[in-house]
């Protein structure tokens, strides 16, 4: 179990922590996902450190909640987060996508404990948390919560909706999905390459309880899941609009920042604006 | 050979004949009844795939998920992360024709126990033409670490190959025929999965068979007995892992191959044969199957005409590497 729920300000603290942590491994890795592991990193907070019932110590906890990442080429993210909320040593990090690491450049469950699956190509998420409620609910465990988290633009994949038919059809409501509501793909803009709106429109027509928040807001992702938990007989969704590049500046709204890491010098920067939070506070160090 | 419980009469040409499917159905009933986490998805083919039976036997561990078969194996390996057994159905041309990502990444890499069932295999589905006809799963499936290749050769195999699918803690996958085949072994039949077993004996020339193939095999083995001529026949019922051992036993004694198999002779048993020979014992082989080329609508007999799957071109292959060789 959770040692100890953080309060809200030491949280704001924990996710610029994580984004700083991102920002270091992006760089040694020489390559992965800026925009979607930064934008992510307060709603990995709320989860980690507030919404989710888990043990880093002992990561096999039969009763623990499950945290499905679908869009795994966010692990930046979700690795970060794992070593603040202690399932291993921070310098692991900057291991991150090189050769004998555990932490793949997408999550491979079987390399690190604390991975409820192996995730990369697009669009399996859901469909796998419909099997694990599905199992959960023929063996009467109510007391476990499964959340999928998926990109935006990952909702392009056929097989997604696959899933959400299903999850609704045996209303699944102890699945809480949480979008990533960025509004980019590599590409370009979502709603160019190809639009997703009417977006809350299409989940409810699907038959899912449909909550929408800003994702950036840790209060509001925390408040969202306590909700989703209330919602019976349905599967909930929280579609949460989050900036791309949370964080740092000059990768805020860009798409192009979708899948590419800083360099030394942007690095530099990006760590700086973090470090002071976007000038908020003063910098102890460059 | 007592010791195989095969038929007493291999070569009659009155022995029962039933559908595959029918023995997993009741290969998934018996394994339900051992253990209560065995579950069952289907992709609305409950009926055509056989897993009726377990879902009129425990509809409480049975989903249905119409048709998606890429949320079937995705479903699946959600089933198997919280401790089930989960057999997902389907006709083989849509699983894993449809989702071979899935299946790699979500039960291969992530190393889930699904068990994979996949019906109307090979050209047995002759009626509904090319497209539903799967010749290309076996190099799809044989090629993925982690995975298991199995094609028994009739209803009664089929049987004990659910059950050990399901006692083992590791992906499968199983072919099965759509129509009648013939029922040749019995309940007291060796099958244990990655072992391959010498159906007939002999030393002129080895005959690997696999699924229904072994049946023909082993009437052309009769046929070729009244030429003089002694075929040795092995039953290849998993192709992945391959029984090496049983194959270059026999190989070494008879210094000829033909494999048989209903699907694409590229990457199929013949290529795993192939691989393992050129690399241990380089031996002068023939692979019978399907040859670069699609299927179409027909009877099964006038597709396995067609594309030469009967004893009669086992047996006129076998005396062409004979001849060749001498």
């Amino acid at each position: 179990m959770n040692e100890r729920q953080l309060d809200h300000e030491e949280m704001l603290l924990k996710a610029d922590d994580i984004r700083q942590d991102i920002i270091r491994m992006l760089l040694a890795a020489g390559s992965g996902h800026s925009a979607g592991s930064l934008d992510l990193a307060d709603i990995f907070t709320a989860l980690y450190f507030n919404i989710l019932k888990h043990d880093p110590k002992n990561p096999d906890w039969p009763d623990r909640d499950i945290l499905l990442l679908s869009n795994g080429h966010c692990a930046p993210v979700l690795y970060a987060t794992m070593a603040e909320a202690g399932y291993f040593g921070k310098s692991e990090l900057l291991t991150l996508r090189k050769f004998g690491s555990r932490l793949q450049g997408h999550p491979e469950r079987l390399k690190l404990p604390g991975l409820e699956n192996t995730s990369g190509p697009l669009g399996s998420g859901i469909s796998q948390a419909c099997g694990m409620a599905l199992a959960l609910r023929m063996d009467n465990i109510n007391h476990r919560w499964i959340y999928v988290i998926t990109g935006d633009g990952e909702l392009n994949e056929g097989n997604v909706w696959e899933g959400i038919m299903l999850a609704a059809k045996y209303k699944l409501s102890n699945i809480i999905a949480i979008v990533d509501r960025n509004n980019i793909q590599i590409d370009g803009p979502t709603e160019t390459v190809m639009p997703l709106e009417d977006l809350r429109a299409k989940w409810e027509s699907f038959g899912w309880h449909v909550l929408e928040i800003n994702g950036n807001e840790i209060s509001e992702v925390i408040e969202a899941t306590n909700l989703a938990k209330t919602i019976e007989n349905k599967p909930v969704v929280i579609i949460a609009h989050t900036i791309p590049g949370k964080g740092v500046d000059f990768m805020e709204y860009d798409y192009k920042w979708h899948g590419v890491p800083p360099n030394a010098e942007q690095a530099k920067l990006a760590l700086k604006e973090l470090r002071t939070l976007k000038g908020k506070i003063e910098s102890e160090a460059d | 050979m007592h010791d195989l419980h095969l038929v007493d009469d291999l070569l009659a040409d009155d022995l029962p004949k039933e559908v595959m499917k029918a023995g997993y159905g009741r290969g998934l009933v018996e394994a339900g009844r051992r253990n209560n986490n065995v579950v069952a998805v289907s992709s609305d083919v409950v009926s055509s795939t056989g897993t009726n039976a377990f879902s009129e036997a425990f509809p409480e561990r049975f989903i249905e998920i119409g048709i998606a078969e890429q949320n079937l194996v995705t479903v699946g390996s959600g089933l198997a992360a919280m401790g089930k057994i989960p057999f997902v159905a389907a006709y083989a041309a849509f699983s894993p024709g449809r989702n071979w990502e899935q299946i790699k990444t979500t039960i291969c890499i992530n190393d889930r126990p699904v068990k994979l069932i996949s019906t109307h295999v090979g050209i047995s589905d002759s009626p509904d033409g090319a497209t539903h006809q799967m010749l290309e799963d076996i190099p799809m499936m044989r090629t993925l670490s982690n995975m298991v290749v199995i094609a028994p050769c009739d209803s009664i195999e089929a049987y004990k190959a659910t059950i050990l699918m399901a006692e083992t803690n590791k992906p499968a996958y199983m072919r099965i025929a759509r129509d009648d085949t013939t029922i040749f072994t019995t309940d007291d039949t060796p099958f244990e999965i990655g072992k391959a077993y010498v159906y007939w004996q002999g030393s002129d020339i080895t005959i690997i068979g696999t699924g229904r193939m072994t049946y023909y095999c082993l009437l052309a083995a009769g046929e070729l007995a009244k030429h003089g001529i002694k075929a040795e026949v092995i039953h290849c019922p998993t192709i992945k892992p391959l029984d090496s051992q049983t194959i270059l036993d026999s190989v070494r004694k008879t210094r000829l191959v033909i494999t048989a198999e209903e699907g694409q002779v590229a990457g199929g048993l013949g290529g795993a044969v192939a691989e393992l020979l050129s690399e241990e014992l380089p031996t002068k082989m023939k692979r019978i199957g399907v040859e670069d080329r699609f299927g179409e609508s027909g009877s099964p007999a006038e597709l396995f005409d067609l594309f030469k799957l009967t004893p009669a071109n086992i047996v006129a292959t076998a005396k062409e590497l004979l001849n060749s060789a001498s």
